[in-house]
């Protein structure tokens, strides 16, 4: 395949182009799913092409084909020069690059089983057992249960020398059980909401995840949601559990952070970011315990954002986000380092396949855990009133990413110490600096999970991207509680 | 790229290859482009082509799917034999039906307005630029930031089966874009057509422009409950969110807020939906996802939920269930999607009917004491299943309306509010038009004027 990229820039550079890059990726995925004793879905997939990114006239070109014979590849470096030079009568200045030393790099993600190893049979067998257990609970009206897997090859070529072969590895697997009763949907999932937990790695990420010994509670859960007491409303701590603490960091934090958005780049769909370039190392975002990093390196986990190099050659950075609570970094590109004053780009730019054009991404934006050994068990137990909120329900937040509303599966409200109640339909509101100044406890190492979030959506068209976000359990002060239910 | 001969072929190297009871595929392929603008500038700029082939096959009701993007001999070969391989390791399905066979999928086959243009597939790079530059040049002069995209694509579609199916449909498309950034404040419209002709940029912009202007220095009003007047984009993004409730077998799951409500009036006497793809508005393939015709479904007739969509197997299965004398007609109706999958089937071309009595979104705004117009809506989430509560946030021209006058750009507000309610408080609505927006498909509706819309918190812009 690396000489099929080589083609691409020698054929573009021809054309006129300045710089080009090219990835040719070869995607393999598989989808087994259950439903109500059922299997849902079943399907393999496997998707092969090249994309290629040229700049020409100081301005941006990218075409992509699925034709990889050398004409086929020659028409599509062709047209990226074409479209660049098209690009090129609408500009206010021309593209500068953030120099990068090309490298010549192997890389796969760890792994201790190749997914694809592992027999249809099995792993239907696994989920129609999990499916079984959750039906076994008397009112569950809906069992749904998904593995996935995916395995993406990749080899990139630069115009300036670089040559990087990546193979990334992606599992996932999750379930939830529903509980329809009167006027009411209750839903509980395992072990996250919408699809489960994903990690790039193998099998053995299955294996880790123990589906089928929290089966029988899940259900159970949900049966129990129906009787619950709703959540009541008015300023109140609240404790989130890691992975909704995950998706307010990819909310509240990582998204805001993508310099893309805050140079106006994203403004006519995603939108742009309150954290305009003057708050760089001025503002306050959180209380001091909050640090946050941007970490695609292998050391940090097997995030969905962990990997060598971004996609235009930029090995796996680390960049401090929050530190002690001061804003200190955002997620940048070739493109956009300048506009910050870095002499490198971050290392995020990403594509969610060969016919997409690669944009600034989250890697794994994660909350560093507390430093004090702290159970979640302790923490409930410092604790006089306050309602723990578990598994997300439902996420929003305004275009400049201050406004946010969670709502959550399950709560319990804490007493003096202890659980006293469980809650239903839990949610909770806010401005995303005010949120993050109101924390004054983390957990620490032992209750710290790197979570996926593999559904994250930007850009134009569309790309959808796995991202990383390690948290522990944390506490924070006097939060808006139940307005989504507020007039209702 | 596909066409209607080379579909054929691939269809019968896979049917050669397959030793399943029954084999189908399913086609897919096209050229792409958008051009992407920000800052006054043409910063990201695209075009792809593909071509995928998904082959089904069926083992004594045991079924799976199998798809790439690989079409040599070897390939096909392969993924023939992956989705086979992945159909024999499973146990038997009772409710899966044989394949539809082509008597089945031959009724009711409405015929379509033209969807493919030659002006569309022939748009060049250069072409949209210069679309982009007049955007931009009007930006320029209202000192404004443009943003937006300018996209065109022309794409195939083809089903096959070893029962005798085999349709084709090609159509183009083009959609335009636009966000006007003022330095505190933001306007948007957004418009597509299978016919690029039909497009005006310029005007698109200046309406954007004009919307960014007017909501300069935005002012903070509380939140509350207030009559809002919607423009269509906003009305689709809110109810887009229950469309996928009206497929028969999101009741027979149990997920669906019309569980035991088919047959109630759940909205206005106003509200009238269809689902219809051959209305001239619409787009997309007269085909669903197993080659069965998409027939015309009244889904609300006077705030009555009349009827749901099935696919072949959800309407079997729906015959055999407590509900069948509770959901109206039941038959398959053409809405399923490609097998196999969890969904079932939802309408997909709705079309929402006229008012006797259509007003203008100036109209309604003369006739507002007191209220907000929204332009826009971002970001809209399902906080309750049943009573079906969204919540979202307004977006790019929010405006304070009093004594039938626009009078200033107001702070973004944050809503939770039951679709239930909304749709039974709409007070008045425009003319249905193909309307855009980014949380839902594209559909024909009206802007509507709604009471007591609630808005439960305030952004800081």
């Amino acid at each position: 395949m690396k000489h099929i990229a080589d083609w691409a820039l020698n054929l573009a550079t021809m054309r006129g182009a300045f710089y080009a890059d090219a990835r040719v990726v070869d995607e393999r995925s598989r989808a087994l799913s259950t439903k109500n004793g059922r299997i849902g879905g079943a399907s393999d997939s496997e998707s092969l092409g090249i994309g290629i990114r040229v700049l020409a006239d100081g301005a941006w070109g990218f075409a992509a084909s699925d034709d990889l014979s050398r004409a086929g590849v020659a028409a599509a470096a062709a047209r990226a020069v074409e479209i660049a030079k098209a690009s090129a009568r609408v500009k206010q200045h021309d593209v500068r690059l953030a120099p990068e030393k090309p490298v010549t790099a192997e890389w796969t993600t760890p792994h201790k089983i190749d997914p694809f190893t592992i027999s249809v049979e099995q792993n239907l067998e696994l989920l129609l057992k999990i499916d079984a257990e959750l039906r076994s609970v008397t009112g569950v009206t809906l069992a749904e249960t998904s593995m996935n897997f995916r395995r993406e090859e990749q080899w990139y070529a630069s115009s300036e020398g670089g040559r990087i072969h990546q193979t990334k590895y992606t599992a996932g697997a999750g379930y939830a059980a529903y509980a329809f009763a009167g006027n009411e949907i209750q839903k509980r999932s395992y072990p996250s909401s919408f699809g489960g937990q994903w990690q790039n790695k193998g099998y053995e990420l299955i294996e880790e995840l123990k589906l089928l010994e929290n089966a029988r509670r899940i259900g159970e859960e949900t049966v129990a949601l129906l009787k619950a007491d709703r959540c009541p409303e008015g300023a109140l701590d609240v404790i989130l559990e890691s992975s909704q603490l995950g998706l307010q960091i990819h909310e509240s934090v990582g998204h805001p952070i993508e310099l893309d958005r805050v140079l106006g780049m994203e403004a006519n769909f995603a939108g742009t970011s309150f954290l305009t370039l003057d708050k760089l190392r001025t503002l306050r975002y959180g209380s001091d315990l909050v640090n946050i990093v941007a970490d695609a390196r292998q050391e940090h986990g097997p995030g969905l954002g962990t990997f060598a190099f971004d996609d235009e050659g930029v090995a796996a950075q680390c960049t401090p986000i929050i530190s002690n609570g001061l804003f200190t970094g955002y997620l940048s590109s070739r493109e956009t380092a300048h506009t910050i004053g870095a002499a490198r780009s971050g290392g995020t730019l990403r594509a969610e396949a060969w016919n997409r054009l690669p944009i600034i991404r989250m890697t794994n934006i994660s909350i560093l855990p507390g430093e004090k050994p702290l159970t979640l068990e302790q923490l409930i137990a410092s604790t006089d009133h306050a309602i723990l909120m578990q598994t997300n329900r439902s996420w929003s937040i305004d275009d400049k990413r201050y406004n946010f509303q969670f709502g959550c599966e399950m709560g319990w409200e804490i007493k003096n110490g202890k659980r006293a109640r469980m809650i239903k339909n839990p949610s909770y509101s806010g401005i995303t600096t005010e949120f993050w100044n109101a924390m004054d406890a983390i957990c620490s190492r032992d209750e710290w999970t790197l979570w996926g979030t593999p559904n994250c959506g930007k850009g134009q068209p569309q790309q959808v991207m796995g991202t990383g976000h390690g948290a522990s359990p944390a506490r924070f002060r006097k939060i808006k509680v139940g307005s989504a239910y507020k007039g209702n | 790229m596909l066409n209607k001969d080379r579909a054929a072929d691939i269809f019968s190297r896979i049917k050669k290859s397959s030793t399943a009871d029954e084999v189908e595929t399913f086609l897919w392929g096209g050229r792409s482009a958008l051009t992407r603008f920000a800052n006054n500038t043409i910063h990201q700029n695209v075009a792809e082509e593909n071509v995928v082939v998904s082959v089904r096959s069926v083992f004594g009701g045991r079924t799976a799917r199998a798809t790439t993007n690989k079409l040599d001999d070897e390939s096909l070969k392969r993924v023939v034999q992956a989705s086979e391989n992945l159909a024999k390791v499973q146990q038997p399905d009772p409710d899966l039906l044989p394949m539809a066979d082509a008597a089945e999928a031959a009724r009711s086959v409405h015929p379509l307005p033209p969807r493919h243009f030659e002006e569309t597939a022939a748009i060049t790079p250069e072409a949209r630029a210069d679309a982009v530059k007049k955007v931009v040049a009007a930006a320029l002069k209202r000192k404004l930031t443009a943003a937006g995209i300018f996209s065109t694509s022309e794409t195939q579609e083809a089903i096959f089966n070893s029962r005798g199916i085999a349709h084709w449909h090609a159509q183009t498309s083009s959609e335009i874009s636009i966000t006007m950034l003022a330095p505190d404040s933001s306007g948007w419209q957004k418009a597509n057509s299978p016919n690029v002709a039909l497009l005006d940029p310029a005007a698109l912009g200046e309406v954007a422009a004009e919307k960014a202007a007017k909501s300069a220095a935005p002012r903070e009003i509380p939140a509350g409950k207030y009559t809002v007047i919607l423009e269509p984009a906003a009305v689709l993004d809110m109810a887009g969110f229950m469309f996928w409730d009206f497929g028969g077998l999101a009741i027979l799951d149990q997920r669906s807020f019309l569980t035991n409500r088919v047959g109630t009036k759940l909205f206005g006497d106003n509200i009238n939906i269809r689902d219809d793809v051959a209305h001239p508005l619409q787009s997309g393939s007269p085909f669903d996802g197993e080659g069965m015709p998409r027939q015309r479904i009244p889904l609300v007739e006077n705030g009555v939920v009349k009827r749901l969509v099935y696919a072949r197997a959800t309407a079997a299965k729906m015959q055999k269930s407590e509900h069948k004398d509770k959901v109206g007609p039941v038959e398959p109706t053409g809405h399923g999607f490609t097998l196999p999958n969890e969904m079932g089937e939802a309408p997909m071309n709705l079309v929402f009917g006229a008012p006797r009595d259509p007003k203008t979104v100036e109209q309604m705004i003369a006739s507002t004491e007191r209220g907000v117009l929204v332009t826009r809506l971002w970001y809209i989430r399902e906080v309750d299943p049943y009573e079906k509560i969204l919540t979202g946030m307004t977006r790019d021209g929010t405006f304070y309306v009093e004594n039938g006058k626009v009078q200033y750009g107001v702070r973004n507000f944050r809503f939770n509010e039951s679709l239930i309610k909304m749709l039974s408080n709409v007070q008045e609505m425009g003319t249905p038009v193909r309307a855009s927006g980014e949380e839902s498909f594209d559909m024909v509706v009206p802007a509507m004027k709604v009471g007591e819309f609630n808005f439960t918190e305030v952004t800081k812009f």
